[in-house]
């Protein structure tokens, strides 16, 4: 119990000199499976969820017609995982219902982390007034409950687009990753090859791009990825709550009209509800384990083992 | 999101005691600074709100007083009365004196009338629901805390064990599903197919008949009442809390104060609770902030999916009815409350942690 802060095997291990070599050795995935299990879990996932959105659909297609007399239907041969209450097929609305999630998720999480990326960088790099001023603010937006928020903000604005929908969700997302950039940058400021830029004054915007953003795109990937976990959570709340008019097929959309049918209710239904969160929560999982794989990958001090 | 954002968190936390040896002295007085911020929190949070009702396309109030004159043939006047009535808001004014009005009438409790149950005040209804959900998310941030952090210590002790690894892959699973789907999983799974929590009995807020007092039996019934709710804020946000402390006693326990009292000879339980317990446990009050928001925002699905008589539940039916003055008294309230609860975190940090008391010097 003691001698665990002493134990060496808890030393970071990108200290020993023998990693690099026989990392190059083995191949960088080889040793990326090896030393991370949970991380290569959720890159499988990951992938496999991508097929299934992206590819899955190319491979199912046609209308999905309801039928009236096979409603709740058990899983079968035609109906891999039964019917919902109209008789449609479960299965088909779970292969093209992941697509809008994933790339509205995305195009949030791009306006999220460019948003704290710009901010946050600025806020370091200018420090004084602009950057009191950005912490204040943050503070501000970061105190108040960021889902409550979306939920009034999609009351009063008719969300009847995809766009509006990644506007609303990037606005509302950003405060968490503002301040990790920021802690970042500020780091990176008191490099030597920052504080060489900066007395060379070559210009703001190019220490901004050419010196501090690439040496931390690790973290940016990284932050990217939270960004999006976060913007999934939103998005489903939104449908949830029945406030985004759009027609389609999306794991949300089943959740709530599932939820609204009273499908959790019921043995028959089990699995109407069930799919679409499983496969949300399956998402989730993944992108939280490929976060933390990133991070131990790239910040060699955390690593444990 | 937790994690990274820690780090973040403590450095502005440094920064601001570095930063407050400067300035007149008050100023530099972290309990006043901090009070300071609330009240500009609140301040900001209620002229965002005016300004997102009358300044949007397809403004509400004016909906509404259109609404009044095709439907039921009111005049203009007739119409804009009851607006202002409803929504504390007379729109024959100029904006700016509209919005000054709107200040003094929520600074004085008034916050407009319900569209969806008529002859009720926004603020009865906030009064009669609030304290429900108050008392299930402080209960379950206090004890997501408490327990969190506790676990986080036995994972950075038993570093590499199998008990760390288990409790890992647990904080990473419950740290992904989102609190709304556990909710419906646990009807789904414990109460529908296996029968074992009678969730239609847990319903509501207390059992009718049950009286409003200080005595065991009301706080039985309340507990068991809220117990599903409690449930679901604890598991989805313990595993946050347990990697906190893990990594944080992980550098606590690296530090030389702790060899150098192993060395002294301090008792190995004193070393743990006096030397790494205290000192780990001090970066994570900065992540409070997060946690309250998550939980309250958590509660506007989580409420009306166990029907807990709370103010998301509320909330949930005020969004699907577009009951306009309720939804921004609710979110003027809630964010009132959770800023509060900030505030209080603040306190406590600041007696935990002298060196931020006195501002440094």
């Amino acid at each position: 119990m003691v001698q665990s802060a002493l134990d060496p095997t808890s030393l970071p291990s990108a200290a020993d000199p023998g990693t690099t070599s026989e990392a190059k050795r083995r191949g960088v995935i080889r040793t990326f499976v090896d030393h991370n299990k949970s991380g290569t879990i959720g890159f499988i996932m990951f992938f496999a969820i991508l097929l299934l959105a992206f590819v899955g659909p190319f491979l199912m297609p046609g209308d999905n017609r309801g039928d009236y007399r096979n409603v709740y239907a058990p899983p079968s041969m035609d109906h891999f995982l039964g019917t919902d209450y109209q008789g449609k097929d479960i299965w088909f609305q779970i292969v093209h219902g992941g697509r809008s999630i994933l790339l509205v998720a995305a195009g949030a999480a791009i306006l999220s982390t460019g948003i704290s990326i710009i901010f946050g960088a600025l806020a370091a790099l200018l420090g004084g007034r602009f950057d009191a001023f950005v912490l204040m603010f943050t503070d501000v937006v970061l105190t108040v409950p960021g889902i409550i928020l979306l939920g009034v903000l999609a009351a009063f604005v008719r969300l009847n687009s995809p766009f509006l929908l990644v506007l609303i969700l990037g606005l509302t997302g950003w405060p968490t990753l503002l301040l990790a950039v920021r802690a970042q940058v500020l780091s990176l400021k008191e490099r030597e090859y920052i504080e060489a830029a900066r007395m060379l004054d070559l210009g703001l915007p190019r220490i901004l791009f050419r010196e501090v953003l690439p040496n931390m795109m690790s973290y940016i990937v990284i932050n990217f990825v939270l960004g999006m976990t976060g913007a999934i959570y939103g998005q489903v709340i939104l449908y949830f709550l029945g406030l985004v008019s759009l027609a389609g097929n999306n794991w949300g959309l089943m959740i709530q009209q599932a939820y609204v049918q009273g499908a959790h209710f019921f043995k028959d239904s089990f699995l109407y509800i069930f799919a679409p969160i499983f496969v949300i929560t399956v998402l989730q999982l993944s992108l939280v384990l490929i976060s933390r794989a990133l991070e131990d990958v790239f910040n060699p001090r955390l690593r444990e083992s | 999101m937790a994690e990274i954002a820690s780090d973040a968190l403590t450095s502005t936390a440094v920064e601001e005691r570095a930063s407050s040896r400067r300035g007149p002295s008050f100023l530099s007085n972290y309990i006043f600074r901090r009070a300071l911020r609330a009240l500009l929190t609140v301040f900001l949070v209620s002229t965002f709100i005016f300004f997102l009702v009358r300044l949007l396309p397809g403004d509400p109030v004016q909906v509404y007083i259109n609404q009044q004159m095709t439907q039921y043939g009111y005049s203009y006047e007739e119409a804009s009365n009851q607006a202002r009535s409803l929504y504390s808001i007379d729109v024959d004014q100029p904006v700016l004196l509209q919005y000054l009005d709107y200040l003094r009438n929520i600074s004085q409790g008034d916050l407009g009338m319900s569209l969806s149950s008529p002859g009720t005040s926004v603020a009865e209804i906030i009064q009669s629901r609030i304290w429900w959900t108050i008392f299930s998310v402080g209960t379950a941030l206090l004890l997501s805390f408490i327990f969190g952090c506790l676990l986080g210590m036995l994972m950075a002790y038993r570093r590499n064990s199998f008990l760390d690894s288990v409790l890992s892959a647990f904080s990473s699973i419950t740290h992904s599903i989102p609190n709304y789907l556990l909710a419906i999983l646990i009807i789904l799974f414990f109460g529908v197919r296996l029968g074992w929590i009678p969730f239609t009995e847990m319903r509501g807020a207390v059992s009718s008949g049950q009286e409003v007092e200080f005595s065991f039996t009301f706080l039985k019934d309340i507990l068991y009442h809220a117990f599903l709710p409690i449930s679901v804020y604890v598991i989805t946000s313990i595993g946050g809390w347990m990697l906190l402390m893990k990594s944080s006693t992980i550098s606590a326990l690296e530090e030389d104060y702790v060899t150098a009292a192993r060395a002294r000879g301090v008792p190995e339980w004193r070393v743990l609770i006096f030397y790494v317990g205290r000192n780990a446990i001090l970066p994570l009050f900065t992540q409070l902030t997060i946690a309250i928001g998550f939980i309250v925002g958590g509660s506007l699905l989580v409420e009306p999916i166990f029907t807990y008589e709370g103010i998301g539940q509320r909330l949930f039916g005020a969004l699907q009815k577009r009951d306009y003055p309720l939804l921004q008294g609710i979110f003027l309230m809630v964010t009132i409350s959770v800023v509060l609860a900030n505030f209080a975190a603040d306190l406590l940090y600041s007696r935990l942690d002298p060196r931020i008391r006195s501002g440094g010097s």
